[in-house]
């Protein structure tokens, strides 16, 4: 296996950052904002026969977290396979 | 045969084996009793066998199953091993009395997955130690940082483990009809078969079983109900229509005049309980009596609903002010726990890769969400199996699992106006845990429905402890013993002693659990608070952060756990108060000083040397530097 270059590995790191912050931004938006300190305006919209503010605290938040993990395993295993930094799985 | 076929063929039989119970109770009146026995006997059996099939005696089989446990399959071990006896029959309840207030826990105890996912996981994994006191010691040096990390893991988990072990004994005596203090040991055999056997091995594929049977016996009341109320078999989407209804019939109860005048009954029963304590005449005894049948007496006089005209009912009202503030705090706290858990932690050190433990996570709050995305349906359905149910029916007529549920002490049916008719104020719910365990019957399902309930519980509480457990004897005899007190232990020693630990402690678990001490169910919700403010800053900032040193990090975790310890006993034994912060949410002053500590006090000392700082660097780049290979040397 070849090293990492300097280059590569800032840009690597950047990348996972990046995507660090999106994600955790996300999380706090619906988690805190959209589920907490809103949530009694969102309650005057209904969805689904759910006053949305109920719903997000309930399940749309959990939906969403889940989501965001499934796209940050995916985006970095794709980017590991990018700079072929990965191990081979043990049988 | 592999992995996917034995499961699917275990899944298929466990659901075969329900089925054929449901058939013989319909056709053969099977007992009640032999359908509870039944089923602790076959789920125990199946835990006891998988423990002695995947038995162990090699080091990282013990410690971490090999390193070859796949992503899917860990994140239901994952799933088990989080959610415990609390999650499984307490949650659903909390939910049901709590309202909007309760959701603070399915949130918290979900998103901490992302914390977990982006900050600690796969970086863990990476680093390939063996315990999270193992990590603590290879990145701060020294034994310092280790023994804190013991302490620490030690505190959180103990006072876990008793819950669950209480868990146990409660299952058992309220099926079965064993006695409470036999039911703990019983639970115990099935525990530590699988632990001292085979370790990590074994624990993780016997969560992996108990996984199936938790969410199997989690879904299929709610589904049954939801299909027969509206043929439809998601209930987390027909639930919306429960709530609307749910609602009218709150408003009904709230104007009804029947309902109204027996909760002026209890209005005047709590009026006069107060009248007498404040009379000086009253003995020490007798008040504490007096003051539980004012507690009761005021909760039975509360209307279902804010106000006769009200359009929605109270139920799904967003908190305000300090109401919001403890809130946002408690989901914080709940998050970070769950991210700073190391029983959890320790099962992302099990994947065969880096790549395997990021997917892992996703898996882990997959299988976890289904149940908790589930349970405010199953509060939902519980309210409106009462409502519709239990109120209004005559008090002659009510059926024989009213008298049966007696003695467990979840709820009492008392007719308080004399009418021969259940009102929603005769209805006295002792503890809101009625909702997941009677619902089945409240609804008129057949009783293997609630055996199904029972193995379920009893999985989700074995489940955790069997993680606990391992998570305690492992800091005693790998960090405390070989790392600190002989490092020339032999491996046979080792093990020799984490089996010994596992028995010792899970019987003393079992002696204090015997005392049904009324704190445990607080100090599990406190076992979060502590763990974020230890264990989430140390590590987070150790792995992020090349320039934390042994000082820094040994500071923040004092730090952090001395100011939620100082908060949580000051608040709840001698009233402080900082912000009005509840005591289950201590955590959110310690976390942040922690933090705060940490980088401080590094800054302040000297950087950690250069073998340290590449380390932190390389556990960035998966399978790039030598880091998981440096540490396993030293095994």
């Amino acid at each position: 296996m070849s090293e990492l270059t300097e280059q590569q590995k800032k840009d690597y790191w950047r990348y996972n950052l990046r995507l660090t912050v999106i994600l955790l931004a996300i999380w706090f938006v619906v988690g805190y904002l959209l589920s907490g300190l809103w949530a009694g305006e969102l309650n005057k919209v209904s969805f689904l026969g759910f006053p949305l503010g109920y719903y997000m605290a309930a399940q749309g938040s959990l939906a969403i977290f889940v989501i965001e993990i499934a796209i940050y395993a995916r985006l970095m295993n794709k980017k590991d396979l990018e700079y072929g930094i990965y191990e081979e799985a043990k049988k | 045969m592999n992995l996917r076929k034995i499961f699917t063929l275990y899944t298929v039989g466990f659901l075969g084996v329900t089925i054929l119970l449901g058939l013989a109770e319909h056709f053969f009146d099977l007992p009640n009793r032999w359908i509870g026995w039944i089923f602790m006997g076959l789920s125990l059996g199946i835990y006891i066998v998988i423990g002695i099939l995947t038995r162990t005696s090699d080091a990282d089989q013990y410690y971490v199953a090999g390193r070859g446990v796949p992503a899917i399959y860990n994140g239901m071990a994952t799933g088990s091993d989080w959610m415990s006896a609390a999650s499984f029959i307490s949650m659903a309840g909390t939910l049901s009395v709590q309202g909007f207030s309760g959701l603070a826990y399915v949130m918290g105890w979900t998103g901490g997955y992302l914390l977990l996912a982006v900050f600690l996981g796969p970086y863990l994994r990476q680093f390939g130690a063996y315990t999270i006191p193992d990590f603590l010691g290879a990145r701060y040096g020294g034994n310092a940082a280790r023994l804190v990390g013991v302490f620490s893991a030690i505190l959180c988990s103990f006072t876990y483990l008793i819950a669950q072990v209480t868990g146990v004994g409660l299952i058992v005596s309220r099926f079965i009809g064993l006695d409470f203090n036999v039911g703990v040991f019983v639970g115990l055999i099935g525990v530590l078969f699988c632990s001292v056997l085979g370790g990590m091995r074994s624990v993780t594929w016997t969560q992996v079983a108990q996984y199936i049977i938790l969410i199997t016996s989690y879904l299929v009341p709610v589904v049954v109900l939801s299909w027969q109320l509206f043929s439809n078999p998601v209930p987390q989407l027909a639930y919306g229509k429960v709530l609307q209804l749910n609602n009218q019939s709150a408003l009904a109860i709230t104007r009804d005049p029947q309902e109204k005048a027996t909760r002026e009954i209890w209005k005047a029963e709590a009026a006069a309980a107060d009248a007498k304590i404040k009379d000086p005449a009253t003995s020490a005894e007798e008040k504490v009596k007096l003051t539980a049948a004012s507690k009761t007496a005021t909760t039975q006089a509360k209307a279902p609903a804010a106000s006769d005209d009200a359009t929605i009912g109270n139920y799904l009202t967003v908190p305000k002010g300090k109401g919001m503030w403890n809130f946002l705090a408690l989901t914080f706290c709940l998050m970070v726990g769950t991210a700073g858990l190391p029983h959890i932690l320790a099962r992302y050190y099990t994947t065969p890769s880096v790549r395997e433990a990021r997917t892992s996570v996703g898996w882990s709050l997959f299988f976890i969400f289904l149940l908790y995305f589930t349970a405010p349906a199953y509060a939902a359905f519980a309210r409106f199996s009462v409502f519709t149910k239990l109120v209004g029916s005559k008090v002659a007529d009510l059926p024989s699992w009213v008298t049966l549920w007696k003695p467990a002490g979840l709820f009492d049916v008392v007719d308080k106006a004399g009418d021969g008719i259940v009102q929603l104020a005769d209805f006295v719910i002792k503890s809101s845990d009625f909702v997941v365990l009677a619902t089945p019957e409240i609804a008129g399902l057949p009783f293997v429905v609630t055996g199904l309930i029972m193995a379920g519980g009893l999985a989700a509480a074995l489940s955790t402890a069997d993680g606990l457990l391992l998570t305690i004897a492992n800091g005693i005899s790998h960090d405390l013993y070989y790392k600190v007190i002989n490092p020339q232990a032999t491996l046979v020693r080792r093990l020799t002693i984490t089996k010994v630990f596992l028995i010792v402690t899970a019987l003393i678990a079992a002696y204090v659990a015997t005392f049904r001490l009324a704190i445990i169910v607080e100090l599990v919700a406190w076992a979060f608070s502590l763990a974020g403010a230890s264990f989430f800053p140390a590590l987070v900032m150790g792995i992020w952060w090349k320039r934390t040193n042994k000082a820094g990090a040994l500071a923040g975790m004092v730090t952090g756990l001395a100011v939620t310890l100082f908060y949580m006993i000051g608040s709840r034994f001698y009233g402080m108060s900082w912000f009005g912060t509840a005591t289950v949410a201590s955590g959110v002053f310690g976390l942040p000083l922690g933090f705060i500590v940490i980088w401080i006090v590094s800054l302040l000392t000297p950087a950690p040397d250069k073998a340290t700082q590449d380390l932190v660097v390389s556990v960035r780049y998966p399978k790039s530097g030598s880091a998981s290979a440096a540490i396993n040397a030293g095994h």
